[in-house]
This record gives structure tokens, C-alpha cells and sequence, in this order.
């Protein structure tokens, strides 16, 4: 025990490293305190998310109706949409940015950099992060990052200011192409990235942007990861073993593990793409490539390549990029977990199968990367590997589910907006998740790659789903942040309407991929056997302008409730953990001097013989039963 | 009601904190002391725990160059192997003796003689800059010759995987040197000895792992190719 050797002589320590600061900048913008890097992460997602809804929004006006002439576009975007008519160069960039925005500064940021900075120290009762400083620099790294991919946007879409770029930063850093953004999905498939402005219009100097954002980003995301982990290792207060963790930081940890291990495999691709790109190197890019009219070699705007593997990249981006989804779903699933527990007011159903659950589905994540690339001309027994280990994830994805509806089964619910976005999540997990396990096989893949389903199941499983986690937890830990309670009427159709119109976009789109529908078309006005379905896909659009306007209803939600919201006490929703036992928000040091010592499991509810209907993991004298590992007894 | 189904009945008095005969593990739980203050060995604990951490990403992105020069050289008959430059043994035989004097150096700390600790991490440090400075003569060496980073693929891989782990080892020298300058500092407290400790011990695994790094590296450049 590390109290025994202890000196008695040793110096009085202060509970807080580092003082409160008192000055604007240190309090806010280069702030230590884990609780404001925390918002920020969260003003930085919901900033992105936008840019990336708007994008959206864009792209299913072209869509829906192809060849209407829209004012405003040709107004706003001269090169993309000349006399209002978006071209596909427009649409596919609006692809990339979309994907890349949502993917990396939204769902990564605001789940794990977000929610999980603020509240993973307060619910393991430790006074900040290990590293504070550190915990800064990933934020403004991120930062950094996000300017780089806006960057992006309008060095390659304006030609002077790329002319410019390329003009500084040497030749072989090429100019701008005049397209609106840069142009490659946000999987940025190789040869057509690996090659430079040469192979066409968004492959300028805003595509070397977009390689250089996301190696600043992984550089943020593992300064975060290294964090986390080792704040959970080492800074646990008094009695906080692993197993009375609460499952939020389960998720947390375990999201820092995959994002440790996964973000260096992209930042080394990253870097192998980038040399491809600027100093004519051929890790990515084969031999005799002929683009735009010009043999590889035969000019100086387009060296000579030989012989490498673009599908390296695939499997370097894909053994990142499905570690990637779990980052982005995991601590959805812990906030769930817990947000689900407080308000059946029951402990969660198997906790010990939770944790478990959500190691597997993380080491699993490691070994289906395949599953991505079925179509790469990738030898039959791989893909029956993958397959495999892809539909095994599927076992403790079932665990979750199963346990979340143990946990509410027979519950008196109490019906917050919270708890409806937390059984929304559980609604849209299984209903994005179910097409996994079709997509996951091999031979299902093949003629289903590359069409509607596609978007379907992963917009449902890991976009909405983990959206709706972060929604959850804004109105669950709201009060505890800002002291204030979200307005629950605004609140509740804020619900329904994202609830019911997330369904109508992404339903319908699993209809149209049966049906042939190729993603990332900008038009489908040649290909006439889609013509039954263009009805179906004006009724996406407007599920999805309906539901992006609901969004405002939140945002006008969240910054209204900042200031005249309903003032919450302590412990507003009578939950359990650490975080509860604070005033809110908290003080700068989290507990005011004295760190909390935990006496019981995170879940204690409806606890037989107690005063109350539940027990704080830091209440001292009262009885509990053994439970079934949930608050981690032997007897 | 159906609490009960999911809970046992047993019950059972909450004896300790920390709950039942289970002793606390060192970290986290149990490592913070009843007035509930964490303990200076916690605190210098979360250097070497985070630098584990961040060695575990830094191999996960070696692995990641290592995969794809596997893959690569696999891949296509563009492939000519590098001479391997002479001096990269000389380099090779700084960097191993710069592991060993840090070794002495952290040894001499835990003895508690501050001077010669001071002394040895300056030769390590020396040995460090050294060792970056032929690894500079061997790219001359090579671009002399003709061969540049984009010259075939086997030239863009001993390059780009040397060049990342000078970077690499620029920051075990940035470390370094920081805690030499802390090393002359007079230290009296035992916070401070606890804290001086661990930051030694973690530029230590650091610079170790460097070291280890650049051997397999140089395996990895001349024996696969």
C-alpha cells in the first residue's frame, strides 16, 4: 500500500497544481482547467457541426432537385455553382468536407475531448486531467486542425489565394484548382490523392490541407488519448477501484485506448500520402499513371511514379478508420449506459457484461478493417476472416443492447430529454447496427458496396446514434455545467421532431441502395431505373430541412438555458456519482479541497432499506446489498 | 421489485472504505492518502505511466511505417536496395553508449550523488547530439551518391523512417537537456527528489526506447530489403 512509506516529514501539499487564474485569457482561452477545455471542445464541435449540416443541406438540394437554378448558390459560390447550378466538382468536394468535418471535429471531439475532459476527472474524483498542460495543447492542436481543413476549403476553391500558397511554400506544393474544396471523400483514396493538382479539379494545394489538418488533428487526438489514460491509471480518489467505475469512463478509457493506437497508424499514412503528393515519392502511387492528358514522368508538373500500392493506403487509412467509428460511438454508449441507470432508477443490468462489452467491441474494432475493402480485389478467404471477426462484434454489440433494455424493463421511468435521447440511442444503435451484420459479409458487401445502404447503416449507427448520445448527455450534464436547467418543453421537441426526421432521411436511403442507388452521385438524371425513386429522395430533403432547422431549436436551447435557464442544485436529477457531490458548475479544483472518498458502486439504485431510492458513491454509512459485480464486492 | 431480481438479497456492512478485504492496488485506488491528498509518489507516478503511454503511440506509428515498407517492397519490382552507409555503425555504437551513460546517469541519482548524475546526462546528452549529427553525414553521404528521397522506394523509406526518429530523438534531447538543467539545480525537498526522480525515469524509458527504435530500424532497412 502506497500509504505506508510515506514520510511524516514530507511538504503540505496544495490538492490543486496549479492555482485558479484570474485574468480573462488564462481563465478562458488558454485555460489549464480540464472543465473549460472541455467547453471548449464542445463550442469547437458545435461550430463544425454546422459547417457539416450545412453541407449536407446543400448537397440534398442538389439531389432533389438537379436542375433547379438556386439564386443564393450562384450568389455564394461563384466557381461551384455558376448561375446557381451546382456542378459535380461542387458536390463532391461538399462530400469530402462534410464527411471529414463530421467525422473528425465533430464526433471525435465532442464525445471524448468534450464531455469526456469535463466530466472523467470529476466522476473518478481527481482535482484536473494528469497533465494540464498537455490537455491545452491538444485542444489548440485541434484547434489548429480545424482552422487547416477551412483553410482547405478556400485555397483550393479560390485560384489566387492557392496561386499564393503554392507560390510560398515551393512548386511542388501546388496552387489551388479553382474548385470549391478539395475533393476525395473523407477516405481520400489513393492514386487520385497521392498525385497532386494534375489529376484534376480539388487536387491542389487545399487537398495538401486537408492531409495536413488531419496529421494535426491525430497529433490533438493522441496528446488527448495519452491524457485520459493516464489520468484514469493514476488518478483515481480513495476507493474508486476499476469495477466502481461508472461506465461512462469505462467508455472514455477505452475510446483513449483505440484513438492511442489507431490515430499514429493515420498519421504515419498521412505522412507516407503527403510525401507522394509534394516530393514525388511512390509509396501510394503505381506506375504509368495518365492523368489530364499527361503521361506520369513526362512533365514536371507530374513526376515520374513507380510502382506503389494505392491500396496500402486503403488498409493503412482503414485499420485507423474502424477504430475510428468506436471512437466515435463508445462514449455515446457510457453516457447512455449511465444516463439510461438514473432515470429507470435501477442499477445498470450487468455491469460487469458492460465493461467487458465495451473492451470487446473496442479490440475487435482492431481486426475489420477488411470489411471496408471487400471490393479491393482482397483474396476471398481475408474477406471470410473479416466477415468473421466483423459479425463477432455483433455478440457483444447484443450484450449492450440486451443490458440496456434489462435496465429499463420493468423501470418507472422518469421521462426526461435526456432519457428519451438515451433510448433513442439505444433505438438507433440497433436499428443502424442490424445492417452491419449485412454488410458485414463478404458476399452481401459486394453488390451493396458503394450504394445508399451504405450511408444508411453508418449515418444511423455512428452518426446520429453517437450525435444522440452527446445530445443526451448536453441535457443530462447542462445543469452541472453552466448551473442551470435545459428548458425540457423545448427540449422535447427537440426530441421527437430529430427522432422521427433522422428516421425519414435514413430509411428511405437503405430502399434506394437496394435498389442500385450509387453513393456519392451528384445527379441521377441519366440513370432512368432511379427515376421511381426521386419521390423518395425529395422526401429525405425535406426530412432533412425540417430536422436541421429543429437543430436551432437546441442550439437557441443551450445558450438561452446558459443564462436564464431554470437554476439546478447540486444534484438535480438524484443521481449517483462523484460528479453530483459538487456544486454547479464546479469549483476550479472540482471538490472545493477535498477530494470525495467512494464507498459504493456508480448504480445504486433502488437500494432495499435505504433512506433514499438511491446512494451516492460517496455516501458513508449506509447499507448496501452485494450486487451482481456492480459495485465490485467479493463475498 | 425488480431491483431485487438484479441485486442479491445478501447484505453486508461496509467495513472499510474501499469495501470488503480487498487491498487497494497502488493506482488510484488507494494510492491517494485518508485525507484524501494524493501522495507525492502518485503524482511523480504519472510521468512514467504517461510516457508508456505515448511510447505505445509512438510504436503503433513505427509499426504503421514498418507495415507499409513490408507491403511496398512486396509490391513491385522498382525496388533497389541502398548501400548501406558506413557510418551508420559509427552512429549505431554512439547511440547504444549514450543508453549505457544514461543508465549510469539515472544510477547515480538513485545513489544520490547530483554531481556525477549531472555529468553523465551531459556526456548522454553529447552523445545524443552526436549521434544526430552522422546520421546527418549519412544522408550527405547518400546524396552524394545520387540518391534522394524520392530516388526509389527503398531510398524513401530509409529517409522518411530515419528522419521521423531524429525527430523523435530531438525530443529525447529536448528532454533531456531540460532535465540536465534541473540537475543543477539544488534540490532538497523530498517532492522534489520524488518528482526529480520521475522525470529522469521517464526521459530514461524514452531515450532507451529511441535507442531500441534505431536498432530495429536499422535492422529492419538493411537486413529486409
Amino acid at each position: 500500500m502506497a500509504e505506508t512509506h510515506e514520510g511524516a516529514h514530507e511538504a503540505p501539499h496544495e490538492v490543486h497544481r496549479h492555482p485558479a487564474p484570474t485574468g480573462f485569457i488564462r481563465k478562458y482561452i488558454f485555460s489549464l482547467d480540464h472543465k473549460v477545455i472541455g467547453i471548449q471542445y464542445i463550442m469547437l464541435a458545435l461550430a463544425a457541426v454546422i459547417v457539416g449540416m450545412l453541407m449536407s443541406l446543400l448537397m440534398r438540394l442538389k439531389l432533389s432537385w438537379p436542375d433547379h437554378k438556386w439564386a443564393i448558390l450562384a450568389w455564394l459560390f461563384p466557381t461551384g455553382a455558376p448561375d446557381g447550378l451546382m456542378n459535380p466538382e461542387f458536390y463532391l468536394s461538399l462530400v469530402t468536407m462534410h464527411g471529414t468535418i463530421m467525422v473528425f471535429f465533430v464526433l471525435t471531439t465532442a464525445p471524448q475531448g468534450g464531455f469526456g475532459n469535463y466530466f472523467l476527472p470529476i466522476q473518478i474524483g481527481a482535482e484536473d486531467m494528469a497533465f494540464p498542460v498537455l490537455n491545452m495543447m491538444s485542444f489548440w492542436v485541434t484547434f489548429v486542425g480545424f482552422i487547416a481543413i477551412l483553410l482547405a476549403i478556400f485555397v483550393e476553391g479560390n485560384h489566387a489565394l492557392g496561386e499564393w500558397f503554392g507560390a510560398t511554400l515551393g512548386t511542388s506544393f501546388a496552387g489551388g484548382s479553382g474548385t470549391v474544396g478539395p475533393i476525395g471523400g473523407w477516405t481520400g483514396y489513393a492514386p487520385l490523392s497521392s498525385v497532386g493538382k494534375i489529376a484534376g479539379p480539388g487536387q491542389g494545394a487545399g487537398m495538401n490541407l486537408w492531409v495536413i489538418s488531419i496529421a494535426i488533428f491525430c497529433i490533438g487526438s493522441l496528446l488527448g488519448a495519452l491524457n485520459f489514460i493516464t489520468t484514469l491509471l493514476n488518478m483515481r480518489t480513495k476507493g474508486m477501484s476499476l469495477m466502481r467505475m461508472p461506465l461512462t469512463c469505462w467508455a472514455w478509457f477505452t475510446t483513449a485506448v483505440l484513438a492511442l493506437l489507431s490515430f499514429p497508424v493515420l498519421l504515419g499514412g498521412g505522412i507516407l500520402l503527403l510525401l507522394d503528393r509534394i516530393a514525388a515519392t511512390s509509396f501510394f502511387t503505381p506506375a504509368g499513371l495518365y492523368f489530364t492528358g499527361v503521361l506520369s514522368g513526362t512533365s514536371p508538373n507530374f513526376p515520374l511514379h513507380t510502382g506503389g500500392s494505392p491500396i496500402l493506403w486503403q488498409h493503412l487509412f482503414w485499420f485507423f478508420g474502424h477504430p475510428e467509428v468506436y471512437i466515435a460511438i463508445l462514449p455515446g454508449m457510457g453516457a447512455t449506459s449511465h444516463i439510461l441507470a438514473t432515470f429507470a432508477r435501477k442499477p445498470v443490468f450487468g455491469y460487469r457484461a458492460m465493461v467487458f462489452a465495451i473492451f470487446a467491441i473496442g479490440l475487435l474494432g482492431f481486426f475489420v478493417w477488411g470489411h471496408h475493402m471487400f471490393i479491393s480485389g482482397m483474396s476471398p478467404y481475408s474477406a471470410i476472416a473479416f466477415s468473421i471477426l466483423t459479425l463477432s462484434i455483433g455478440v457483444p454489440s447484443a450484450v449492450k443492447t440486451f443490458n440496456w433494455i434489462g435496465t429499463l424493463w420493468g423501470a418507472r421511468i422518469r421521462f426526461t430529454t435526456a432519457m428519451l435521447f438515451a433510448i433513442g440511442f439505444v433505438s438507433l444503435f440497433v436499428a443502424g447496427g442490424i445492417t452491419g451484420l449485412i454488410l458485414g459479409q463478404s458476399s452481401l458487401d459486394l453488390p451493396m458496396h458503394d450504394t445508399y445502404i451504405v450511408p444508411a447503416h453508418f449515418h444511423l449507427v455512428m452518426g446520429v446514434a453517437s450525435i444522440f448520445g452527446m445530445f443526451a448527455a448536453t441535457y443530462f450534464w447542462f445543469p452541472k455545467m453552466f448551473g442551470r436547467l435545459m428548458n425540457e418543453r423545448i427540449g422535447r421537441i427537440h426530441f421527437w421532431v430529430t427522432f422521427l426526421g433522422v428516421y425519414a432521411i435514413f430509411m428511405p436511403m437503405h430502399v434506394m441502395g437496394l435498389q442500385g442507388m450509387p453513393r456519392r452521385y451528384s445527379q441521377f438524371t441519366e440513370y432512368h431505373f432511379l427515376d421511381t425513386l426521386h419521390p423518395l429522395v425529395i422526401f429525405v430533403s425535406v426530412s432533412a430541412i425540417i430536422t436541421i432547422a429543429v437543430q436551432f431549436l437546441f442550439y437557441f436551447n443551450v445558450f438561452w438555458s446558459m443564462f436564464k435557464g431554470e437554476k439546478a442544485g447540486e444534484n438535480p436529477w438524484e443521481a449517483t456519482t462523484l460528479e453530483w457531490n459538487t456544486t454547479s458548475p464546479p469549483p476550479h479544483d472540482n471538490f472545493a479541497g477535498v477530494l470525495p472518498t467512494v464507498y459504493h458502486g456508480p448504480y445504486e439504485f433502488a437500494v432495499p432499506g435505504a433512506p433514499r431510492d438511491y446512494v451516492m458513491q460517496s455516501e458513508v454509512d449506509v447499507e448496501v446489498p452485494s450486487g451482481d459485480g456492480h459495485n465490485g464486492h467479493k463475498h | 421489485m425488480m431491483a431485487t431480481m438484479v441485486t442479491s438479497t445478501k447484505t453486508t456492512r461496509q467495513t472499510s472504505p474501499g469495501g470488503g478485504p480487498k487491498i487497494p492496488g497502488p493506482n488510484g485506488n488507494g494510492s491517494k492518502r485518508h485525507d484524501g491528498l494524493p501522495s507525492p509518489d502518485s503524482h511523480a507516478n504519472r510521468y512514467r505511466i504517461g510516457m508508456w503511454v505515448g511510447l505505445a503511440s509512438v510504436a503503433m506509428m513505427f509499426t504503421s511505417l514498418s507495415s507499409a515498407y513490408i507491403v511496398r517492397s512486396a509490391s513491385s519490382n522498382d525496388w533497389i536496395a541502398l548501400p548501406m552507409p558506413r557510418v551508420l555503425l559509427a552512429s549505431t555504437a554512439l547511440i547504444l553508449s549514450s543508453s549505457a551513460t544514461l543508465e549510469v546517469a539515472r544510477r547515480k541519482l538513485k545513489a544520490a550523488l547530483s554531481g556525477p548524475y549531472s555529468q553523465w546526462l551531459l556526456v548522454t546528452v553529447v552523445l545524443g547530439i552526436a549521434f544526430l549529427g552522422l546520421q546527418l553525414v549519412a544522408w550527405r553521404q547518400l546524396a552524394r551518391q545520387g540518391i534522394y528521397l524520392a530516388s526509389n522506394p527503398h531510398s524513401s523509406f530509409f529517409y522518411l523512417m530515419t528522419g521521423a526518429h531524429a525527430v523523435h530523438l530531438i525530443g529525447g534531447l529536448l528532454g533531456l537537456t531540460f532535465v540536465w538543467l534541473r540537475s543543477r539545480r539544488h534540490e532538497i525537498e523530498s517532492a522534489g527528489m520524488a518528482k526529480r526522480k520521475a522525470a529522469t525515469d521517464a526521459v530514461t524509458i524514452y531515450w532507451h526506447f529511441m535507442d531500441a527504435l534505431w536498432i530495429y530500424l536499422f535492422l529492419l532497412l538493411f537486413l529486409w530489403r
